[in-house]
């Protein structure tokens, strides 16, 4: 590594405490984050002559916010010093101490605090991921921008509205009790899935480009869970990123074009992610406090179990499924679940189990999709046809117009020779 | 004397890696690694998981499980190599050039009293 990029590496890791921490002290965003931004510029300056501190943390908050007390002192900020304004001057002595004050209570609630003003109610989803990316990963609005595929003015756009709308909001600066503190938690770890899931969600020939954003996933889940060594349902979200990042090498061909499940080349599942994720599960399940979090990562690591598709046990899934939707009703849930039904009870049972989902569902590419690869497993192509059809006009992504084009491909080889035919 | 070689950095400094940074500390370390096999030297090596996936198991009456690494620090436990040495000096020597590979952090050098190879596959 070279000599700035071990302080890049440095800054990284100390952005979620410092700007917590400058948070909580300053109570404005804007004024935490410009402290961070200076407090990294003397760190430029001062780590490369004199070494890294032993606390990056410490010493950015400390020169973070004696910086910015000097502003506001000289005036240039109009805003009225913090009540317990004892200014460190020196950084030498003092940094113990701080160091000591921070690795006390306040280290968890900062980081979580600044995690939950992200997930603001008031935000859209996209902006509360684009909100986090910017301000807890400190991503640049460039390298967010591209992410999203939209262009760097309209991203700048979208994160500064998110951050004035988070102005105005009420921002809970009280030391949580422990019932807002799972609320946040919990408000928390849906943002970080929001995340993973735009990273994931990516088709083909986006996916390299996306991938960094389930990469910061993944690293935030980390983060969540040493704040809360002992809470399963962040293993479990953890354990779930790892498990479906896991096979990121093996979901798509070359030419961008969706690969399943069945057909992925497992050599390039990714086994270290893999067997962090299975450790992670098998920790959480001892806390006998299941939840979808963990549910679903149980899910994938079934998949990941099997070396070959036909390994795979269905039926665990299936009933995995089942507690998955008592949990958390839903038709996606049902369809997902309907796809193990056909493989332990046939095609038939699966689309007698979603056909009263149609009405809810009329407008879901997947339903469609699955739809349809039930019907041609019964040998009903036409009405197979219709839904595949139905499917590539709802298509979010060339990806998948492109994988069910290949379904309809099949389906008229299977029908010109032989006229209908079961089979998949 | 056998030397264990127990590698500490701070975990979120490692874990902002990048794949690529993250694969070429990993080449530098393995020339080390490689000189020391070819001397007969190298013992087991292990890179450990991030501690968010360690359990401890508490010796109380009755044994306590808690969620995490033994040692909730500022720095980890990350891995650690087993390496034949003539004496300390020489330990130190190889920790140094493992430190040229991969700066930052620290190692701990710990004389080992009882050895098994194990039988484990690799």
């Amino acid at each position: 590594m070279t000599d700035t990029a071990w302080i890049d590496s440095a800054l990284t890791s100390a952005r979620p405490q410092a700007v917590g921490a400058l948070l909580r002290y300053f109570r404005n965003l804007d004024t935490a984050e410009e402290a961070f931004q200076n407090a990294c510029l003397r760190a430029l300056k001062s780590w490369p002559q004199n070494g890294p501190p032993r606390d990056p943390a410490a010493w950015l908050i400390m020169v973070g916010r004696n910086v910015a007390i000097d502003d506001i002192r000289r005036g240039r900020k109009q805003e009225p010093l913090p009540e317990d304004d004892h200014a460190i001057s020196d950084t030498g002595d003092a940094e113990e101490q701080l160091a000591e004050r921070l690795d006390g209570s306040h280290y968890r609630d900062d980081i979580l605090r600044l995690l939950f003003i992200c997930c603001h109610p008031d935000l859209p989803a996209t902006q509360q991921i684009a909100l986090a990316l910017r301000i807890v990963s400190g991503l640049s609005v460039k390298q967010i921008a591209r992410a999203f595929l939209v262009s760097e003015a309209a991203m700048e756009q979208r994160i500064t509205r998110a951050k004035a709308r988070v102005a105005d909001a009420d921002v809970p600066f009280e030391t949580p009790g422990a019932v807002e503190r799972t609320e946040r938690l919990a408000a928390v770890a849906a943002m970080i899935y929001l995340i993973f899931n735009e990273g994931y969600s990516a088709s083909g020939d986006t996916a390299e480009i996306r991938s960094p954003l389930c990469e910061e996933a993944i690293r935030l889940a980390r983060l969540l869970l040493r704040l809360f060594q002992s809470e399963p349902e962040i293993m479990g979200l953890t354990a779930l990123l790892l498990l479906q990042h896991a096979r990121a090498a093996a979901r798509f061909d070359a030419d961008g074009a969706v690969i399943l499940l069945d057909d992925q080349d497992r050599t390039l599942w990714n086994g270290k992610m893999i067997a962090e994720g299975l450790a992670l599960i098998d920790k959480a399940m001892r806390h006998r406090r299941s939840g979808p979090y963990q549910i679903q990562a149980a899910i994938s690591a079934l998949h990941a179990r099997a070396e070959k598709p036909e390994d795979t046990d269905w039926t665990q899934i299936d009933l995995l499924y089942g507690a998955l939707e008592i949990m958390q009703p839903s038709p996606v849930v049902t369809l997902n679940r309907s796809v193990a039904v056909s493989k332990v009870k046939g095609p038939e049972a699966a689309l007698d189990m979603i056909e009263p989902l149609a009405a809810r569902l009329s407008n879901y590419f997947h339903y469609f999709g699955v739809r349809g690869a039930f019907l041609m497993q019964l040998g009903r192509n036409e009405e197979a046809r219709v839904a595949f059809d139905r499917a590539i006009a709802l298509a979010n992504t060339s990806a998948e117009a492109a994988h069910i084009r290949m379904h309809l491909d099949r389906l008229m080889r299977d029908s010109k020779p032989r006229g209908a035919k079961a089979g998949k | 004397m056998l030397y264990a070689i127990l590698c500490y950095h701070d975990e979120d400094f490692t874990g902002s890696w990048t794949k690529e940074q993250d694969a070429a500390v990993m080449t530098k370390l393995r020339v080390v690694q490689d000189k020391l096999t070819k001397q007969g030297r190298l013992g087991p090596v292990a890179r450990l998981l991030p501690t968010t996936s360690a359990t401890t198991l508490r010796k109380d009456d009755p044994p306590v499980v808690i969620d995490g690494p033994y040692a909730e620090t500022k720095e980890q436990l990350l891995g650690f190599y087993v390496v034949d040495c003539e004496n300390l000096d020489a330990a130190l020597d190889v920790a140094r050039d493992l430190g040229k590979a991969n700066p930052g952090g620290a190692y701990e050098i710990r004389p080992v009293g009882m050895f098994t190879p194990g039988s484990v596959p690799k």
